[in-house]
């Protein structure tokens, strides 16, 4: 199976061709935020101030790096499970996102907000945090440093390897391959 | 009397909880390579050949396999003919903890409130079970455990009339309900019997056992042979994306419990299946 080169931010274009099963590898920016910093992304929207950056076609990488050491760009960055925001995921999906990475399920809710607004979710492989991040060239905090592991990050990746799970069509390869496989 | 440092205890912690981290256990790398060989799934396939790169990475660059590095657990066995000397054991074990995950730039992943929520910044306090032995035994088992696996643990009171059943039941009923949730290929531990908080100690401990190792009792260890294979036909596969890998291993074990209970407690672990055991 060809790998499929994908840059960000996301067009709607490239959204589109993105099908449920595609193998990709993403190069540009993408954005780390988990439990910490999406309830402090929220509360800001629900207090009306202004989010810390726009988040029209980026890509959020739902993960907690652990530190580099010294001379390194980040320790190991693989995603954390993605359920935990499915709450607090549809107002960034109004502001623009397109792309998550992370892993596990996504809720209805999640889905028929990716349908509506055109997002896609993608899977990056869960303990395999050492070699995500060989991806990974650069690494600054955008915001909430005190969050530490929790910060929002802005991460420069060259083809970073993941799996599109969810289209924005809905199709779902969590529901699809593991029906084959059940004996 | 057999006396041991506290210097001597906090060094090897420290050690430990940095190796384990760094280095895949040899036995879950073997796992993998059988697995090679009988998962039917392509992409299945792809992501076992990636997480032993990663494990390659991993060790050359010194860096964890995972960046969630887990809550320490440790479980200590002290012959009470052993003298701890220089100080507090437990004390020395916390400042393990803390040496470890600050020299092996591991993550510092405890909040010191589980309400309030405010990191502890070194990684403590660990979860550590003392038990008393005949003798002159020191030994640690020392566990990081990731919470991806452990939030998708659970514990359930079964009738004593749900019997044998009951209980694989509720083991598949977890691991179907977890899915991808805990990284798979996954390690479950079940605990069976004794109270609500023992059946959680032993499922907890089993996942310590060396991988695929089995229950002397004959009816235990085909408890975990069926159950291994009813998972692994569950189709979950590696990261729940389809196939037949779905786990590495079912360690079980028993207690005695009362007339009226039969508790269970599942508690999963992923491929990052991170322990070793301290002797001194
Ligand atoms: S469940 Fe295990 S492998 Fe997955 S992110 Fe957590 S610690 Fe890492």
């Amino acid at each position: 199976m060809d790998k499929i080169k994908i840059n960000t931010p996301l067009t709607d274009e490239v959204v589109k061709a993105l099908k449920s099963g595609d193998q990709v590898l993403i190069s540009g920016e993408i954005f780390t935020a988990r439990d910490a910093a999406h309830l402090r992304l929220v509360s800001l929207l629900n207090e009306g101030k202004e989010l810390p950056m726009d988040f029209e076609g980026q890509v959020v990488y739902y993960a907690g790096p652990s530190p580099a050491r010294p001379g390194e760009v980040i320790g190991a960055c693989g995603p954390t499970t993605s359920y935990r925001m499915d709450d607090l995921t549809l107002p960034l999906l109004e502001k623009g996102l397109k792309g998550m990475v992370g892993k596990g399920k996504r809720n209805n809710v999640v889905i028929e907000g990716m349908k509506r607004h055109k997002a896609v979710y993608f899977a990056a492989i869960g303990g395999a945090g050492a070699l995500i991040a060989n991806s990974i060239k650069s690494n600054t905090v955008v915001a909430f440093e005190d969050l530490g592991p929790e910060a929002l990050r802005c991460l420069k990746v060259e083809n970073f390897p993941a799996i599109v799970v969810i289209d924005a069509e809905g199709n779902n390869l969590y529901d699809s391959e593991p029906e084959k496989y059940k004996k | 009397m057999r006396s041991i440092n506290v210097i001597d205890i906090t060094q090897k912690v420290k050690d430990v909880c940095i190796t384990i981290n760094y280095e895949i256990d040899p036995l879950v790398r073997a796992a993998f390579e059988s697995a090679k060989i009988v998962e039917a799934s392509k992409i299945g396939l792809n992501i076992i050949d990636d997480l032993i790169e990663n494990s390659e990475i991993a060790k050359s660059y010194k860096a964890p396999i995972c960046q969630d590095t887990g809550m320490i657990v440790a479980f200590v066995k002290l012959g009470q003919e052993v003298h701890i000397e220089g100080g507090s054991l437990e004390k020395a074990i916390h400042q393990g903890i803390r040496e470890g995950y600050d020299e092996g730039y591991l993550r510092k992943s405890v909040v010191s409130d589980p309400l309030l929520r405010s990191n502890s910044g070194d990684n403590t306090p660990g979860v550590i079970y003392y038990e008393i032995a005949e003798g002159d035994v020191f030994e640690i088992e020392l566990a990081a455990k990731g919470f991806g696996s452990e939030n998708m643990s659970r514990s359930k009171m079964l009738k004593p009339s749900d019997g044998i059943e009951g209980v694989k039941a509720f083991v598949i009923e977890t691991v179907e309900q977890a899915g991808s949730n805990p990284c798979p290929p996954i390690v479950v531990g079940v605990g069976i019997g004794g109270t609500l908080d023992k059946a959680a100690y032993i499922a907890k401990k089993a996942l310590l056992r060396p991988l695929g190792s089995h229950h002397k009792d004959e009816h235990i260890e085909q408890l975990e042979l069926e159950l291994l294979d009813k998972i692994n036909k569950l189709g979950i596969g590696p990261q729940g994306l389809g196939g037949t890998t779905t786990a590495l291993a079912v360690h079980a074990d028993t207690f005695p419990t009362h007339i009226a209970g039969l508790p269970v407690v599942v508690n999963i672990n992923c491929h990052a299946s991170r322990h070793q055991k301290v002797v001194l």
